[in-house]
């Protein structure tokens, strides 16, 4: 009797009921999808601190670079044979771009404080070529001017770059390698560290025709390419990957590392794994994924304004829209059966039976425009992914000083001049671009079941407490 | 059956009050058949009310079977108007999704009475009232003498002690309302009902047994009928 009575009352007034449900499904559905696009902006903000992190980073420490620290490197050029016009050279330097250094023993005095779970050091250099024939003529370093070949000089000179990262093997779930896939080949082994061997970025490798097995030269030495390694979407790369050992040997800096990459224990200790390192280290530059996700601008930054704030708010507003339309409905349809539920008082049926009935038939709304928007949010969510255009984050990477203290000075070629610029800082900003995913969650899909039901709940309490409060003998009365 | 006694219900109306019932004293004996007549608004449906358990008198007793129904709680007077009281009103008051089967058991529901025996009970009943053909049809597609015998199966279908009718031929043309007072009058005698109807229909109220006259809310018993008041 209860189905049978439901379904037909909810038959009748069919076109109130489709009305009602519709309501409640926009609602759902619009819940569902800023959720899915929530969703999506965090995937890409993690996406995006991932590429300056690495996967499993917390905390980057760095170390501003000392003042006049950002000098040029020297080629060796100066007086005496190998600096006269006319002599042709070939120099390969590796060099660290500007950047500030640290201890590798504080990799250690890291690694053993209370809430860091794992710390790794890398050392990010960049390696210089340069060839050609000294030109007459050349000037002191100070007076350059202009990139490599430049500067009144007579000879030509040709130069190139491209970045090395010096990584530790038994770090490797840190530091820049974490979040790249080795698509050839092997990564860096530990049994590898002190080897001259290398991992290629698979774009890089592209551009020079590299592969497995493939020889590169980095400061002057042969290295063997052992894998080749891709790196994920938006994510920023070395050209070069080299064991730690050999990065610091060739770049005349034992010892020295310029990122260490911190895993916590819990996200939970991440600031106090901050400030443990701030103690133990006062001069180095403490980075949280925090402090690098408030630093982020651009595109997506708005998007994920708009989905947490805009968006939450008008889901909310809709949702609260879609209640009172269907509790307002349902108690219309109830002073409408005013006689109806009179007469079943009259044969005995108690209120909480008539009650029950009201509520099941704004449950069955409910649910039914749960299930339309939950096909709505899917809807919607897909609908994001693929209208959505690609999203661009920007953010600071270097750390403070790192511009001022490399480029002050121009490169010295001995007796050449020019060539300034060799010595450029490391970028001062890093965009990526990602395309906005908009998931839907289990958990988002739940929360529909959940609205779905409440709004039912809602409106038939609603109704319910309207047909209480009908005596019988006036519910009889009423004309209709 | 019920003793009524001193029995007032007023309303209040604006600033003022309705005495819809002032003093009424009534005795019903079990198996007796009254009819109530008066003009329109001077109380018979007010009393007709009461003594369903539907509403409740401002002042007085109304004694049913030994219980005074003005003093028990609400769950208590549903339950006596579930088991013992059946009702016939003039617009039938069907519910208009439910076929005629599934309206005669809508009275069983309160009951608890197992879905099977619930649907054998509905169909007897209307096959008494020779209904059987039309139990899948809905109220709408009924005519209004079958709507009322529908509403007379509904009625009955729980064997209750008593049978309140409210203008039960007051939607009917003549011939329907001959019909369905035949078999009021049938079902009267063949089970002891005690049977009380309000009606303005003279032709119907001499069929009753007894005869009371509502006026300006006071009742007046004629012939045989036990009247105190004045």
């Amino acid at each position: 009797m209860f189905m049978t009575y439901l379904l037909r009352e909810l038959r009748r007034r069919m076109r109130q009921a489709i009305f009602v449900a519709a309501g409640l499904a926009l609602g759902i559905g619009l819940v569902i999808t800023v959720i899915a696009a929530s969703t999506g902006v965090s995937n890409s903000q993690g996406a995006v601190l991932h590429s300056l992190y690495g996967v499993g980073t917390d905390v980057t420490v760095t170390q501003p670079p000392a003042a006049g620290s950002g000098r040029p490197p020297s080629f060796g050029f100066g007086g005496g044979a190998a600096g006269q016009a006319g002599s042709s050279f070939n120099r390969n330097v590796l060099r660290a771009p500007g950047l500030g250094t640290l201890k590798s023993s504080s990799v250690t005095t890291i690694s053993g404080l209370a809430d860091v779970s794992a710390a790794s050091g890398s050392l990010t250099l960049t390696d210089l070529s340069l060839s050609g024939t000294i030109p007459s003529g050349s000037q002191q370093a100070g007076s350059g001017q202009g990139g490599p070949g430049g500067g009144g000089a007579n000879g030509s000179i040709s130069s190139s770059t491209f970045s090395v990262t010096g990584v530790d093997p038994a770090g490797d779930s840190l530091g820049p390698l974490s979040s790249a896939t080795i698509t050839s080949g092997h990564g860096i082994t530990t049994a590898e560290s002190n080897d001259n061997v290398a991992v290629v970025d698979s774009n890089y490798a592209a551009s020079q025709n590299l592969k497995v097995g493939s020889a590169i030269t980095v400061a002057g030495k042969s290295f063997t390419v052992v894998g080749i390694a891709k790196a994920a979407q938006s994510t920023s790369t070395s050209d070069v990957y080299i064991p730690l050992a050999r990065a610091q040997s060739l770049a005349d800096m034992t010892n020295e590392v310029n990122t260490i990459y911190v895993s916590a224990a819990s996200s939970a200790d991440i600031s106090a794994v901050s400030k443990e390192i701030s103690a133990s280290l006062p001069k180095a530059t403490v980075t949280t994924s925090s402090d690098l996700a408030s630093q982020v601008t651009g595109s997506l930054s708005s998007a994920s304004s708009l989905a947490n704030s805009l968006g939450k708010w008008l889901a909310v507003a809709v949702m609260a829209a879609a209640f009172f339309i269907a509790s307002i409905l349902t108690i219309s349809a109830v002073s409408r059966r005013v006689r109806e539920f009179g007469t079943l008082k009259a044969m005995g049926w108690r209120s909480r039976r008539i009650i029950r009935q009201i509520m099941g038939e704004a449950l069955v709304i409910g649910i039914v425009g749960g299930i339309a928007g939950v096909a709505l949010g899917f809807g919607g969510a897909a609908l994001i992914q693929s209208l959505a255009p690609p999203l661009t984050a920007s953010t600071s990477t270097a750390p403070p000083g790192a511009a001022g203290g490399a480029a002050g000075g121009a490169s010295r070629f001995g007796a050449g001049g020019g060539g300034g610029g060799l010595g450029r800082a490391a970028a001062a900003g890093h965009t990526v671009s990602v395309h906005l995913t908009a998931p839907v969650t289990l958990g988002s899909v739940g929360l529909a079941v959940v609205l779905a039901i409440l709004g039912g709940l809602i409106a038939g309490s609603f109704g319910g407490w309207r047909a209480v409060r009908l005596r019988p003998a006036a519910a009889l009365a009423r004309v209709e | 059956m019920y003793k009524l006694t001193a029995v007032t219900k007023d309303y209040p109306k604006g600033r003022g009050t309705v005495h819809a019932l002032r003093g009424v004293d009534l005795v019903v004996e079990d198996g007796d058949w009254l009819a109530i007549q008066g003009p329109t608004g001077h109380g018979k449906s007010t009393l007709l009310q009461i003594l369903g358990a539907l509403d409740r008198p401002s002042s007085g007793t109304v004694e049913f079977r030994g219980q005074d129904l003005a003093t028990l709680r609400e769950t208590q007077l549903t339950h006596v108007r579930a088991t013992s009281i059946g009702f016939i009103f003039q617009t039938f008051n069907l519910i208009p999704t439910l076929s005629a089967q599934e309206n005669v058991e809508a009275a069983l529901v309160p009951l608890g009475v197992a879905d099977a025996e619930r649907r054998e009970r509905a169909a007897q009943s209307l096959a008494e009232l020779g209904l059987a053909d039309r139990a899948r049809h809905l109220p709408s597609e009924l005519s209004g003498g079958q709507q009322q015998r529908v509403a007379i199966a509904r009625a009955l279908v729980k064997e209750p002690l008593v049978l309140l009718a409210d203008e039960p031929t007051g939607n009917l043309d003549e011939g329907t309302r001959d019909e369905i007072m035949a078999l009021l009058a049938s079902l009267w005698e063949e089970r002891g009902l005690t049977m009380v109807i309000v009606t303005h229909d003279t032709s119907v109220a001499r069929l009753a047994q007894q005869t009371g006259v509502m006026k300006e809310g006071r009742l007046r018993l004629r012939a045989n009928a036990r009247d105190t008041t004045a």
